[in-house]
């Protein structure tokens, strides 16, 4: 009785203690390292790097090691790299505030790759204007850019959140969830955003091209790890502006891969880069990330995050977390900086350093 | 004795997770993954008892409630088809020979599969979370309402035959006193896949309830929220269960004379 008392006890223990072994990115040097990614239109690149061996050749370049893993959950990849199993991972701005840099990662945006110029967009399927949209339950992943982009677009047309029902909705489902009758406004992504324009009676009335760069998808990685091994960020940006050469001179295999791998065609692949800013040029990147609008794109970001309650437990205003700019300028807590937009890698590759 | 032999375990669980959380805490105050106890007591007590400023409503209390509901109407709907159809096909030879083996099919379609399908038939109100969990624990609680019934010695019915009773004195002087305590057994074996499909509704579209919060904090890693809720959920549906056993035996007295009960 007693032995099997202890036997329960001390497998119990294993259990969690398994679970628990997941520890904090070590901060010092080494030479092989983890980012992940997930499907979108403009992280596919990530996975054509892995595939043709671009990111390889970079790694080999300053004698390190890269894996670049995709994972299929957004959020879970955002997850796994804040509580450190990966030292880089692909997300948005808004994201990267309220996951890790609210969960106290120090993380760095070194790759500023795109932003949606009209990937986000909202249905409507009574009514043709943002206007109609009062009265109306909302379908939408909460919390999600999906929920920043209605806010922001709300505020165009004198409305706001208390005027409407959000219903949190998966995003594996809001196809499914469109076809039904009690859905009548949504707000979601492409893929699922063409999907669903496609079906009879459905209109567009607003999408992220009405708040353009506010959006940004970025491949954020651990400032720590960053500073401590700087070879990691050259070999990641080298081969990223490989790749982005590739694409902008319309290399077909490279940009069939990507459309392969994210389930479309080539033409299907093509329409979603249409409605993506793609960062091609890494000196537009840098021009971009450095320009007066980013800290005031930050402000609406964190404003948002804190009054949806989000940006942390302790959080006693929207600038709490500290977010710092190239030009070392900071918006909200200097003591508390988590979130750092740096361009010295993106300016290497302008000025072909790497 | 076998108090303290049970706790064992619960305090041994306990003390590991604290070692782990405060090993992640000491290198990064912020971490999110393993909050301590005081972290997730706080934010409990904030959930139960602070207005939400959004929405003005004490979170817990409304998911809670909102979730409870639609547990118990979703049983509900469980227990009136198993009562309904379970007593047809144990009792009644043709409607078993008609529907045994399409339940016996139907039972194995996991409910989460034909999700679009429920979708398009009920909407994406509360109609269909309480759908989902009828759909997901009704066809195994008919089989087991069936089974009972088939147990009943058939001598009983004979008898009561030979004095005359007609079909519905049958089902409702013989029959239903005895499948009673196995309802109820059948409804707290239901409850544990209850809970997975009231979650699972919740998590796919929804306002309220304790599956919703748990899936939109995981937006950001709220682990000082979502472990509290899990430990919630586990001691609701800890009470219901023991709640309902004893309520079995207290009624059914006879259904308890051998044998321990779990």
């Amino acid at each position: 009785m007693n032995s099997n008392l202890l036997k329960t006890t001390a497998l119990a223990a294993m259990l969690l203690a398994g679970a628990a072994i997941a520890t904090p990115a070590q901060a010092q040097e080494k030479t092989s390292f983890k980012v992940c990614w997930s499907i979108y239109v403009g992280w596919m690149p990530w996975g054509y790097m892995e595939t043709s061996g671009i990111m390889d050749a970079w790694a080999e370049k300053y004698g390190i090691d890269v894996e670049i893993v995709q994972i299929n959950d957004y959020i879970e990849s955002i997850n796994q790299y804040t509580i450190g199993e990966y030292d880089g991972c692909s997300m948005t701005n808004m994201d990267a505030l309220s996951i890790p840099s609210g969960g106290g990662v120090d993380t760095t945006a070194l790759i500023v790759g795109d932003y949606s110029n009209g990937n986000d967009g909202i249905i409507l399927k009574q009514g043709e204007t943002l206007a109609d949209i009062a009265g109306q339950n909302v379908n939408l992943v909460e919390l999600s850019v999906s929920h920043y982009l209605l806010a922001r677009a709300l505020e165009t047309v004198g409305l706001s959140e208390p005027d409407l029902t959000v219903v949190s909705t998966s995003d594996a489902d809001m196809v499914a969830a469109a076809a039904t009758d009690d859905v009548t406004a949504l707000v979601t992504w492409n893929p699922l955003l063409s999907e669903i324009l496609a079906m009879p009676g459905t209109s567009l009335v607003a999408d992220s091209s009405d708040i353009p760069g506010e959006i940004i998808d970025i491949m954020m990685v651990n400032t720590d790890v960053l500073a401590d091994n700087p070879d990691f960020g050259k070999a990641l940006v080298g081969a990223w502006y490989e790749t982005m050469a590739l694409m902008a001179s319309g290399d077909e295999a490279a940009l069939t891969a990507m459309a392969e791998a994210s389930g479309t065609d080539l033409a299907g692949y093509n329409a979603q880069l249409d409605s993506t800013e793609m960062f091609f040029d890494p000196a537009t990147a840098v021009a971009f990330t450095e320009s007066a609008d980013l800290p005031q794109t930050m402000e609406f970001v964190a404003t948002f995050l804190f009054d949806h309650g989000i940006l942390g437990e302790g959080a006693p205003s929207s600038e709490f977390v500290g977010v710092a700019f190239p030009d070392g300028s900071v918006y909200g807590d200097e003591a508390n900086v988590k979130l750092r937009f740096d361009t010295t890698y993106m300016q290497m590759a302008a000025d072909g350093a790497l | 004795m076998a108090l303290f032999l049970g706790a064992i375990p619960f305090l041994g669980l306990a003390g590991v997770y604290a070692a782990a959380s405060s090993a992640r805490l000491s290198a990064n105050p912020a971490d999110k993954l393993l909050p301590s106890f005081e972290q997730m007591g706080t934010t409990f007590w904030r959930m139960a008892t602070v207005p939400e400023v959004r929405t003005g409503d004490l979170t817990l209390w409304v998911d809670t409630f909102d979730s409870l509901q639609r547990l118990g109407l979703g049983l509900g709907v469980s227990v009136l088809l198993a009562l309904t159809f379970g007593i047809a096909i144990g009792f009644v030879p043709h409607v078993r020979s008609a529907l045994a083996p399409f339940l016996a099919a139907i039972s194995l379609i996991p409910p989460i599969t034909v999700l679009p399908i429920l979708f398009i038939t009920f909407g994406l109100g509360e109609t269909a979370k309480v759908a989902l969990i009828a759909v997901g624990t009704a066809p195994v609680m008919i089989r087991s309402v069936a089974q009972a019934v088939l147990d009943i010695p058939r001598e009983q019915i004979v008898k009561v035959q030979t004095l005359g009773a007609s079909v519905w004195q049958m089902v409702t002087r013989v029959v239903l006193p005895q499948v009673w305590p196995r309802l109820i057994t059948a409804l707290r074996l239901g409850l544990i896949p209850a809970f997975i499909f009231l979650i699972s509704a919740e998590a796919i579209a929804s306002t309220t309830g304790l599956g919703y919060r748990i899936f939109l904090v995981r937006r950001y890693l709220a682990m000082d929220v979502i472990l509290p809720y899990v430990a919630w959920i586990t001691l609701l549906a800890f009470l219901i269960d023991r709640a309902l056993l004893l309520f079995s035996r207290r009624i059914f007295r006879w259904a308890f004379l051998e044998g321990e009960a779990l």
